[in-house]
């Protein structure tokens, strides 16, 4: 069996409370050991309550494969990278330091590699992945191009991303405005920036970007 | 005498809370059966299917067909699963023995009913039938509140029985009684697909309603603007199109003060007043006292926001308001609930497509539990104890006389208050740990001790628990089947999945096994809850919560059923086999035997109620002496007491102890780091915890979340003030000061983080 083409996954990080639902579904998959192979986190708790949920983003040329010394990584014909197979893999650790996106991780107690396989063992039979089904904001999102038109009509998918001289397309897609869609997402970019203060900045308070400026303590 | 024999961490040696497995057995076990039924949690009852293999629950698979959710859970229905087959679960009644190592000792379920039978008698024979009180809760299934609101008045004849929801629900429905006349949310959420604004106003929707948050960003993302009345920047306040810094206890002078600038730039729909509504006048007169300048100085929200919120709001077509909690939880909640449906009814939004209000419900039951007859002055189908006509009514159903059913009784703390006086010297409780949920629970834990028996019946010891003299072993949700309705009012079935362990037996069982031991099992000889519910549709037959169209197979063929279900016509008379419930309340045309024609509100005239929504201060408001405000509420990964959620590993490690957070304004005014022990002290004591300094909150006010017990609960802190009408008490503001501790709480030592 294979992952129907016609369902793909698409991440809104704008849509994310936080929750940890797809942390937690994920160590609930039958081929996950118990393990969650979702990376949640807080961009900066002390400033601000955003969250970025990270999945494997299933690169057409992964680069956690191309390093792979023992060839333990296969992507599959319907562009699924899966996880270390276990003769194979020698828990050496060059794809946890190589993937871009921070991805796989190291069990160093089993000796193996272990990432998200897009629930294979659910998508390969017309399921949808695990996270994707539970999450409360569908910050995670698994369906047709049919049915994201008609639920998202202020985003667009984006699955270019740029990494300094690296390029790399995804079979996961990003979600972005449909007002302003960059071509791609410049990740090492946007960390060369200087930041903006991270404090959250809401409409009201387009001139004051501290909600809280007025209150005294 | 129930005091704590033994030091309480043998206790907890004995029953936890200790951490679940990770996961249950390994993940590639083969189902013998999937169970299709609810989340055992909150008011959201997503549905979700059972993964079930030699009587135990091993898993989950999400229920994507079920409308609400369609597959979607939060991370406690995902991992809700893993409190089966529990190392701490009780398997057997419990007797106090100070000389047991724990403090209690197993004996038969038999003889521990006798004993609590024996005991019941005695004391009513000394002190009469009121010695004697039951408080049960929101989570049991709509079968069980109905059975012991019967129990109490029919087989103890006490008037004393109440519920949890007194600390959750009772604002909102006193609000929506004196509005409209009925008490529910006026819409199915898929109305909110569509819609030009949300007012989320006190709910932190993310983390205590997280399916919510998913109708909210789908309505934004076809076009709706959202607001945001919180001192706090949850989840779903940081990428609204408005937010409200509001300070803690001001709400209905920020609806006053709203409403008013409504009425001066004319944005109120007229007609809608005048045809459908009765005392706009009073509250007009009385919002003119809130010009917007007094309005931000009261409120400390700024005259832009305030502004562009009635702009948002009075330039709407289609609107949907949404409170919870947050504005319900308050000396003043009932107020606060009337001041949002004010600015509902003044601009009309109701009773229509994409337009709607209500209360987002905490507990799994936080709808169907105030409907049947558990609430001390309320009796079934949302009757009142004190109407003659539906005393006579429900006397006819239980074959009693009407003066037989006694009258009302006293809420939740105030029973505490009356056990503190000695007037009531036995108590059965049943889904309620207010030893941590009941705010100043110190005073709970002295009152606790001044019991002649109390009798707890419990799946876990809780907290509440551990001061029992008898512990009858109950069921958990998955143990039993029955009925709930969720935050939309849609009645759903929750199904059996595994059968109770041990000597443990379905709560509804263990209650007639009380009845029959008093020698009083006239009513209570159900053979199933089945028969209960049976029994139920036909008491709620005519109240306003009419059940009697429903049955569980019409429940389960349409994936629930929006009540009022009616078997019978009301306005005809005609039986209705199909009647197929109602989605939506207060349409226009709609009938309804309150108001037989007269419009769609449930009063004999059909219109509903402006009420002037009065600000009050808050009790025990910040002072010279505590001059900060505290607050508190929830965390995504636990719910209420913990009781259950505090035993699930996964959960533990997500959030495993309470914080205090503070802004890093008044954290360094404070000289306090993020980490550091942290005291906060109030007028009843002091409370130790890590800090957790953000921005996302307001520099004058902390918060801690609630969940734990024992030195670790905020509600130790927390101030018994009530609202004069609900009688909720005031868990989301009073006075505290803060300071840096003098060194780590003993506890830090001596438990685990989630005991």
């Amino acid at each position: 069996m294979a992952v129907p083409a016609r369902f793909e996954f698409f991440l809104d990080q704008s849509r994310c409370i936080g929750c940890k639902s797809c942390v937690q579904a994920c160590s609930e998959c039958d081929t996950h050991k118990g393990e969650s192979m979702i990376h949640l986190e807080y961009i900066d708790r002390a400033h601000s309550v955003q969250t970025v949920p990270v999945v494997c983003m299933h690169c057409e040329e992964p680069t956690c494969a191309e390093v792979c010394p023992a060839d333990a990584i296969k992507r599959t014909g319907d562009g699924v990278v899966q996880s270390a197979r276990k003769p194979r893999c020698i828990a050496c650790g060059n794809c946890v330091m190589a993937c871009p996106f921070g991805v796989p991780e190291l069990y160093i107690d089993r000796a193996i590699m272990m990432k998200c396989d897009l629930c294979y063992d659910r998508t390969s039979v017309g399921k949808r992945p695990m996270c994707a089904t539970v999450c409360p904001s569908q910050a995670l999102f698994y369906g047709t191009r049919e049915q994201l038109a008609t639920l998202r009509p202020q985003s667009t998918p984006v699955n270019e991303f740029r990494f300094g001289a690296q390029r790399i397309t995804t079979r996961v897609h990003v979600l972005v405005p449909r007002a302003r869609p960059p071509a791609l997402v410049d990740v090492t970019a946007a960390l060369d920036d200087a930041t903006q203060p991270r404090a959250v900045r809401l409409p009201v308070l387009r001139d004051a970007p501290d909600p809280f400026a007025d209150v005294e303590v | 005498m129930a005091t704590i024999p033994v030091d309480e961490l043998e206790i907890i040696r004995a029953f936890g809370p200790h951490r679940s497995a990770k996961v249950r057995g390994t993940t590639s076990d083969e189902p013998e059966k999937l169970v299709k039924t609810h989340c055992c949690f909150c008011g959201q009852q997503c549905g979700i299917q059972l993964k079930v293999r030699h009587n135990e629950v091993i898993g989950f698979e999400p229920w994507e067909e079920f409308p609400f959710n369609r597959g979607m859970l939060c991370p406690k229905g995902v991992k809700r699963y893993l409190q089966g087959s529990h190392p701490d679960r009780l398997t057997t009644a419990l007797a106090r023995d100070p000389s047991s190592a724990s403090g209690f000792r197993a004996l038969p379920y038999e003889r521990a009913i006798a004993q609590a039978a024996e005991r019941i008698a005695a004391i009513q024979k000394a002190h009469g039938n009121g010695a004697v009180a039951v408080l049960s809760g929101a989570s049991l299934t709509t079968e069980k509140t109905y059975l012991l609101g019967k129990f109490a008045r029919v087989c103890l004849k006490t008037p004393y029985i109440d519920y949890n929801g007194r600390l959750c629900m009772v604002s909102a429905g006193a609000a929506n009684k004196k509005a409209f006349g009925i008490d529910r949310v006026t819409s199915p959420w898929s109305d909110m697909i569509g819609t030009e604004v949300i007012w989320v106003a006190g709910s932190n929707v993310a983390e205590c309603s997280p399916i919510t948050t998913d109708y909210i960003w789908q309505a934004r993302e076809l076009g709706a603007k959202v607001i945001v009345q919180d001192p706090r920047i949850t989840p779903i306040a940081r990428t609204c199109d408005l937010y409200l810094p509001v300070r803690p206890g001001r709400d209905a002078a920020l609806f006053a003060g709203v409403l008013n600038l409504l009425i001066e730039k004319d944005q109120i729909d007229h007609a809608f007043i005048d045809a459908h509504t009765a005392g706009f006048d009073a509250v007009a007169a009385y919002c003119r006292e809130w010009p917007l300048e007094r309005t931000s100085d009261v409120t400390g929200v700024p005259k832009r926001a305030l502004e562009q919120a009635a702009e948002l709001w009075g330039t709407a077509k289609s609107s949907f308001l949404f409170h919870a909690r947050g504005i319900e939880h308050h000396s003043n909640g009932v107020q606060n609930a009337l001041g949002t449906i004010n600015l509902v009814l003044a601009t009309g939004r109701i009773g229509k497509a994409n337009s709607g209000y209500g209360t987002i419900v905490g507990q799994a039951n936080g709808q169907g539990g105030r409907e049947h007859g558990q609430k001390c002055d309320q009796l079934p189908g949302l009757r009142d104890i004190s109407n003659p006509e539906h005393r006579k009514y429900i006397a006819s159903v239980w074959g009693i006389a009407p003066e037989e059913i006694p009258g009302p009784g006293v809420d939740a703390y105030e029973l505490f208050r009356k056990i503190d006086a000695g007037e009531i010297k036995a108590l059965i409780a049943i889904c309620i740990n207010p030893k941590i949920s009941l705010p100043d629970n110190q005073f709970i834990a002295r009152a606790l001790d001044k019991l002649e028996l109390f009798c707890a019946i419990d799946f876990f010891l809780s907290d509440t628990a551990r001061h029992a003299d008898l512990v009858l072993p109950g069921s958990l949700q998955e143990e039993d089947e029955g009925v709930v309705a969720q935050v939309e009012a849609r009645v759903i079935k929750i199904n059996k999945a595994v059968d109770c362990p041990g000597e443990a037996r379905q709560d509804w069982r263990i209650i007639q096994d009380l009845a029959r031991a008093l020698g009083r099992e006239k009513g209570f000889t159900f053979a199933d809850a089945r028969a209960i519910f049976d029994e139920l549709r036909i008491a709620s037959k005519g109240g306003v919560a009419d059940y009697s169209g429903m049955t569980y197979e019409k429940i389960e063929k349409q994936m629930g059923v929006f009540w009022p279900c009616y078997s019978h016509d009301p306005k005809t008379g005609e039986p209705t086999p199909d009647h197929p419930g109602t989605p939506r309340l207060f349409e226009p045309d709609s009938y309804n035997p309150i108001a037989k024609g007269a419009g769609p509100f449930y009063f004999p005239d059909g219109k509903a109620r402006f009420n002037v929504a009065d600000y009050r201060p808050a009790v025990d408001d910040v002072s010279a002496e505590y001059p900060i405000f505290l607050t508190t509420g929830r965390v995504v990964s636990q719910f209420l007491s913990g009781n259950q959620t505090r035993r699930i590993g996964p959960l533990v490690d997500q959030y495993p102890e309470p914080r205090l957070e503070l802004h890093p304004r008044l954290a360094g005014k404070l000289g306090i780091a993020d980490g550091d022990w942290t005291t906060c002290e109030t007028r009843r004591g002091a409370i130790t915890v890590r800090a957790q300094v953000v921005t996302t909150i307001r520099p004058d006010t902390v918060f801690v979340p609630y969940h734990w017990g024992g030195d670790k609960s905020i509600n130790r802190v927390t101030v018994a003030a009530q609202d004069p009408i609900s009688k909720i008490p005031q868990y989301k503001v009073c006075g505290c000061r803060v300071r840096k501790a003098d060194g780590a709480p003993a506890y830090a030592a001596r438990l685990e983080p989630q005991q």
